[in-house]
């Protein structure tokens, strides 16, 4: 890694990292570059990392704007104090980078778009089995109790991935963005090397073009979960019917999943001149599925096929129903 | 005052057979409500499932796809494909909210003038009866 440039402008780079609506998964992604991680410390000062550095929201609100060189910001924003730090950290940022697939698309915290704040508040807080809640209580941003009032973050019905509710520079896509794209992406910064605005620090090709099984005949005769396979055969896993995102997956993961046989869910996101990931692949699938007997089948055997894909937006939108052309379910 | 709901419907008819049904019942002076708005595309297999997901988002009340019949397709299996697709697609609105009768895969040929108009017919009484569009965008 070159820090040259750095060192001989004499100040480290300022970087500052956040999590909003994600699970922490980004923050070991972080950490999966391993012993890179002395050459970015070398760099760089982090300012500002509430999961491994004792800062305070405070301390950021006092630096001047745009003193953060830059932000790297994980998860979607789902409640206002979410939203009030996405919104300080791009005042206080010179570059603020959505980082992974929550930040981006929403990511797996997206699917509560599938309901709304009072349905999910009564699943957690109401009908899990390990909850006990006699007195039915959900949170409230303001309680009034006789020592004065207390605040909690407002929830907000719908999930948003970074850039609707902020001006974001760059995308690195993943769960967890892998190490690679993360040091290219700090390679990049250290030696000013980045792309244009709105880039996303990924190649622009398919999963299926990284994936070590190789393509032969492009049909499926019927859909499977991947518990139904016997033997997991060295060929793509779409042609053994199990369905993988592979095809409407933007590379950039090295088919790491395939590595491991299991199959592509979808977390680099969507293809660069796509609309929407989950529209691709349904495109994708529907093309391949029952291709064989096409000119035979009838309608109702065209259902039954079609009825045999389960849990469409789960399958399809698992990382970007909070990003995709509709964003939500329209709740009655 | 409430205005009685005029639905906006949105067509993609294929260049081979159902454009030039509608031709058919437009040269043979056939009625039909003028709710539909047609874009004539290459083939009904042209259509992304994600072109009907930007009509709704966009506002449109319902989405009609009309193609060849199967056997007849200029591509040999186009019409097969968007079948497949749009049952995909609509069980994707169902899951979603939005009720799958608002879009509607249809084939009609060259010749069938007189079952474009009557599709036309039955497609707008049947949106007028689901009422507007409920799609809430959440945008910034």
């Amino acid at each position: 890694m070159s820090t040259d440039k750095k060192k001989e402008s004499g100040k480290k780079l300022q970087i500052a990292l956040y999590w909003a609506a994600s699970c922490g998964g980004c923050e070991i992604g972080m950490l999966d570059i391993d012993e890179k991680i002395l050459d970015l410390t070398a760099a760089a000062d982090i300012v500002f990392w509430p999961v491994a550095v004792d800062t305070k929201y405070k301390d950021i609100e006092a630096m001047q704007d745009s003193s953060i060189d830059v932000c790297f910001f994980n998860g979607g924003i789902r409640n206002s104090e979410q939203e009030h730090l996405a919104k300080l950290l791009r005042k206080k940022s010179k570059v603020l980078i959505s980082f992974g697939a929550c930040a981006m698309s929403g990511g797996v915290p997206g699917l509560a778009n599938m309901a709304n704040r009072e349905e999910v508040f009564k699943t957690v807080y109401h009908e899990n089995p390990s909850t006990e809640n006699p007195k039915k209580l959900v949170p409230k941003p303001m309680t009034k109790v006789k020592e004065g009032d207390l605040t909690l973050p407002e929830f907000y019905d719908t999930v948003k991935p970074l850039h609707l509710v902020v001006d974001v520079d760059y995308f690195i896509p993943g769960c967890p963005p892998p190490p690679w794209l993360i040091l290219d992406a700090f390679n990049a910064i250290v030696e000013g090397k980045l792309p244009s605005k709105g880039s996303v620090l990924a190649p622009l090709k398919a999963v299926c073009d990284e994936c070590r099984f190789k393509l032969s005949d492009k049909k499926i005769q019927t859909v499977k979960r991947i518990y139904e396979l016997e033997k997991i055969e060295d060929k793509c896993f779409l042609e053994q019917g199990v369905i993988c995102m592979g095809p409407a997956t933007r590379a950039g993961c090295h088919g790491r999943c395939m590595e491991g046989n299991m199959p592509c869910t979808g977390c680099q996101g969507i293809l660069p001149n796509a609309l929407d990931q989950g529209a691709s692949m349904i495109s994708a699938l529907a093309s391949i599925l029952g291709v064989e007997t096409e000119q035979s089948m009838s309608d109702k055997e065209v259902d039954a096929l079609i009825e045999k894909i389960p849990d469409v937006v789960g399958t399809f939108y698992k990382y970007t129903l909070a990003d995709s052309l509709l964003k939500r379910r329209v709740m009655k | 005052m409430s205005e009685e709901f005029e639905p906006n419907i949105l067509g993609f008819l294929c260049n081979w057979c159902s454009y030039a049904g509608a031709d058919l019942a437009g040269t043979s002076r056939m009625k039909y409500p003028s709710n539909l708005k047609s874009i004539r595309v290459m083939c009904s297999g042209r259509v992304d499932p994600a072109f009907v997901l930007e009509a709704l988002r966009k506002g449109v009340d319902g989405v009609l796809i009309a193609g060849c019949h199967p056997g007849d397709c200029h591509y040999q299996s186009g019409n097969y494909k968007t079948n497949r697709r749009i049952k995909l697609l609509k069980k994707l609105l169902e899951e979603l909210g939005i009720d799958p009768r608002r879009v509607r895969f249809e084939y009609v040929s060259a010749s069938e003038g007189q079952k474009f108009a009557t599709i036309v017919t039955e497609f707008v009484a049947e949106i007028r009866k689901l009422g507007p569009n409920p799609l809430v965008v959440n945008e910034k």
